[in-house]
């Protein structure tokens, strides 16, 4: 029996990676709703994956959970399992799998930067390494966010009579767009729409300080001019974005690359930030893990199984189904 | 340039109107002589430059970068321009050249020094300003401004009235010296000579028959019969004879036979068409001459052109733009009369007291001779360049309709560029479905969304940047028309499909068989 399956069935164990649909067991890399979803009997994650999935899902979201730390080893029968830093959101992990002789490190989504809200990601040995592929195509080359949000700010003080609204995915990229705000010494109030607030707090009640955060709702007329808004993406098409003054439309994405792209959502002002790997960190990334066999899946697999290939490794894509939703795109 | 990319950028990025219109009025404050001329010389189109392939840029790239990584970095960016800017191996420091000066390098150096000179700014330029020097240098801009919209916002930096600018605009020349003078008040009207220049066509609006005509008095209108040709526009005279087409590109040299036998001094409006004795052939034997380099005696034997001229811009050298339709109709008439041509006619008045009635003609029209439609004008309409709401309609004839299965799907360009939106459809034939066209229209935003997600979801194989699918899912497509053709599979051509409604509901082994087209074959 292999160890790892093509749709992530760890089958000593019958347990799952990441699954699609409620399973038995699972083990979750980390807690976007593309990776983590409800109805699992079982689930093992990082600690503080455990308490986002709660967070989000409800308390009963699974029947049982285990959350483990960083690099702390669970047997189960043959099989152990390590979860290391992935870098991607907080508690976001790459899975470790040990059987025998074998070593499979499966990403789950990673970013290599570091970026003060989670910890960064580590390049595991192993004999074959499952990543992601987001941005698996060369035009994706992810500038500095830090000079993406000197942009922002540039724009913020050129336009004080408009608010600025920023669409971000609510777990993970808003955390680090406050973040690197914050670091680029940006101390006023950061507003929030309603769906944020939760996943913020649980950030800073794990350490990570955001600073002063406030609700963007049940404000007089004009209270957000020349401040920044941040709201989920689909909140800034929508009837709850009219409150604010003749916004700019921001959205800190790595799609934002591409101008059409940027276009065809209406975005304004384009922040190249990304919680993934770039096409430069992904092929550098490989021949650190050291794995002679690459398994791609998440995103745009052809072209880094090709690059794989001119490179002499054996590799594959995967096409989990269920994978290509849209909601994982907003949280590039 | 670096001021110019910003523009391109924001025009790019900017959906609304008046925020574009924004943009460029204030590029043309700030902008200095003549780079503001020959960036608006760029956005209107009056001037693009061609000497730099991008096949030649990406034969650039594709000295470092794995041919297989481009294509399908191109099949995903869907746009040619921004797939090199983005992926452009090499980096050097130096300066960018002004707007004009690379406009003028572009223009004016041999063809074979620029292909590395634009390589050379590329590496010095940002991603952004990459991309900017490519849509120049290669001709291809679209950033969402028309000709009319930087018109517009001529017109608003100027605070002149947008149908001077449109009067004199075919007579200007790039960098616009002249006309900046005259939108900043330092100068008078640039002059221009009509014989020489394309004027701007008047364009008609769809008739939405339950609105309009309830609105309509039927004896305001004169009705026509819809040509299904090209429009043209005739300027002759002064020894000069000019085809043009309806976007105002000179196309003279591909109907000589009708060129020649032109006479008499004007500006007519009309739509060419090609047959003997006025009687018009097909659309497609029309096409037969179109962008030809050169012309043959056979084809022009074989499908001679002629025009039906239904309008009059100027009468001698008498501008008659502004008299009522009724008059111009009496003007050209007369014209037409007086220099007795043997390939241009008047296109005739269809007589008519209802709407009732009207659309009795319009069905018999359609079935009898295959007419495309009816056009609508007011007959005290002044022709005014653009697309006025109100003193044009034409009403087409109802759309043939097919149910076909969707087979293949590609992604689209341009805005559309992330989602699966170019679709391949077929109809049955025996056991198989053969394909029998292409659409990427017809359907809402939202409905693009599920329709990509569908393509996804029911994907069975990959051809590089296609998807074959499961054969499950049924359009009603529309189109205008079915023609038989040897270089389809299926044996048949369609005209301007489209996807009329999607039918989720319906079985696949309900879509209509092949010959079910035979009945829509003119």
């Amino acid at each position: 029996m292999s160890l790892l399956r093509h749709d992530l069935y760890i089958g000593p164990i019958g347990a799952y990676i990441d699954p699609p649909f409620p399973v038995k067991k699972a083990l979750i890399t980390h807690g976007h709703a593309d990776h983590a979803r409800a109805g699992h009997d079982s689930v093992l994650a990082t600690h503080e994956a455990v308490g986002i999935i709660k967070r989000r899902y409800g308390e009963d979201a699974a029947k049982h959970y285990q959350g483990v730390a960083y690099g702390e080893k669970v047997q189960m029968g043959e099989v152990a399992a390590t979860f290391y830093p992935a870098g991607h959101i907080l508690g976001s992990a790459q899975i470790l799998l040990e059987c025998k002789n074998q070593r499979i490190v499966v990403s789950g989504d990673y970013k290599r930067r570091s970026d003060g809200t989670t910890v960064p990601f580590e390049p595991i040995k192993c004999d074959i390494f499952v990543t992601e592929a987001t941005f698996g195509l060369p035009v994706f080359q992810h500038p500095d966010a830090h000079a993406e949000i000197s942009k922002l700010l540039i724009s913020v003080k050129n336009f004080p009579e408009r608010s600025h609204l920023i669409a971000a995915y609510s777990l993970g990229k808003a955390q680090r767009v406050i973040k690197l705000l914050r670091l680029a010494g940006y101390d006023a109030p950061i507003y929030l729409h309603g769906s944020m607030i939760n996943m913020c707090a649980f950030y800073q009640e794990n350490g990570v300080d955001l600073g002063d955060l406030r609700k963007a709702t049940g404000l007089p007329k004009g209270a957000l001019k020349g401040q920044i808004v941040i709201a989920p993406p689909s909140a800034t098409k929508e009837v709850w974005a009219r409150r604010m003054d003749d916004p700019v439309i921001c959205m800190a994405s790595g799609w934002m690359t591409i101008k059409q792209r940027a276009k065809a959502s209406g975005v304004e002002l384009p922040l190249m930030i990304s919680d993934h790997a770039d096409w430069n960190e992904l092929i550098t990334t490989i021949p650190e893990t050291g794995a002679g066999e690459i398994w791609v899946t998440h995103g745009r697999e052809d072209a880094l199984v090709h690059w794989c290939q001119t490179q002499g490794l054996k590799a594959a894509p995967l096409h989990i189904q269920g994978r290509e939703d849209e909601q994982a795109e907003d949280a590039a | 340039m670096k001021d110019f990319a910003l523009l391109l950028e924001s025009l790019v990025l900017t959906p609304a109107r008046n925020a574009k219109i924004a943009h460029m009025v204030q590029y043309f404050k700030d902008a200095p002589d003549p780079d503001r001329g020959y960036a608006l010389a760029v956005l209107t189109g009056a001037m693009s430059f061609k000497n730099v392939k991008s096949s030649f840029l990406k034969n650039v790239v594709l000295e470092k970068v794995d041919p297989v990584l481009f294509e399908l970095s191109y099949d995903y960016v869907g746009d040619l321009a921004e797939t090199i800017a983005l992926i452009w191996p090499d980096k050097e420091e130096g300066e960018l050249p002004s707007l004009s000066e690379l406009v003028l390098e572009l223009r004016d150096l041999p063809q074979k020094q620029l292909p590395a000179l634009v390589a050379t700014y590329l590496s010095r330029a940002t991603a952004s300003q990459r991309w900017a020097i490519i849509k120049l240098a290669t001709g291809n801009l679209r950033v969402g401004v028309s000709e009319r919209l930087a018109k517009t916002a001529l017109a608003e930096f100027g605070k002149k009235p947008l149908d001077d600018i449109e009067h004199i605009w075919h007579g200007l020349q790039s960098p616009y010296l002249d006309l900046f003078a005259w939108l900043e008040g330092k100068g008078p009207i640039p002059e221009i000579h009509r014989h020489k220049v394309f004027h701007p066509m008047m364009l008609s609006n769809p008739v939405d028959e339950a609105k309009d005509f309830a609105g309509m008095n039927p004896a305001d209108y004169q009705a026509e019969w819809k040509w299904d040709g090209i429009r043209v526009q005739l300027v002759l005279g002064e020894g000069e004879t000019r085809i043009f087409s309806r976007t105002g590109e000179d196309i003279t040299h591909s109907f000589p036979d009708l060129a020649d036998t032109l006479k008499g001094t004007g500006v007519l409006d009309g739509e060419l068409l090609v047959g003997a004795d006025f009687k018009p052939m097909s659309f497609n034997s029309l096409q037969q001459r179109l962008n030809r380099r050169t012309v043959t005696a056979k084809m022009m034997g074989e499908f001679p052109s002629f025009v039906h001229s239904y309008d009059i811009l100027f009468d001698g050298d008498e501008d008659v733009r502004g008299l009522p339709l009724s008059e111009r109709r009496k003007r050209l008439e007369a014209w037409v009369m007086r220099y007795g041509n043997t390939r241009l006619d008047v296109s005739g008045i269809i007589p008519y007291q209802s709407w009732e009635e009207l659309a009795k003609i319009r069905i018999q029209g359609a079935e009898e001779e295959g007419h495309e439609g009816i056009m609508l004008k007011r007959k005290d309409s002044a022709y005014v360049a653009g697309r006025p709401k109100g003193p044009w309609y034409k009403w087409k004839r109802d759309p043939r309709l097919i149910d076909a299965v969707l087979m293949y799907a590609q992604r689209g360009h341009g805005k559309r560029s992330s989602f699966y939106s170019d679709y391949t459809f077929g109809l049955w034939k025996g056991n198989e479905i053969v394909p029998i066209g292409k659409a990427y229209s017809g359907f809402t935003d939202q409905e693009l969304v599920q329709l990509d997600k569908w393509v996804r979801n029911n994907t069975i194989n990959r051809f590089g940047p296609v998807r074959e699918v499961k054969k499950e899912l049924v359009f009603e497509v529309a189109f205008d028309s079915a023609q038989q053709s040897a270089r389809h599979k299926s044996g048949v051509a369609l005209r301007f499909p489209r996807i009329n409604r999607i039918r989720w509901d319906k079985p696949a082994n309900e879509a209509d068989v092949l010959e079910n087209l035979n009945q829509f074959f003119n």
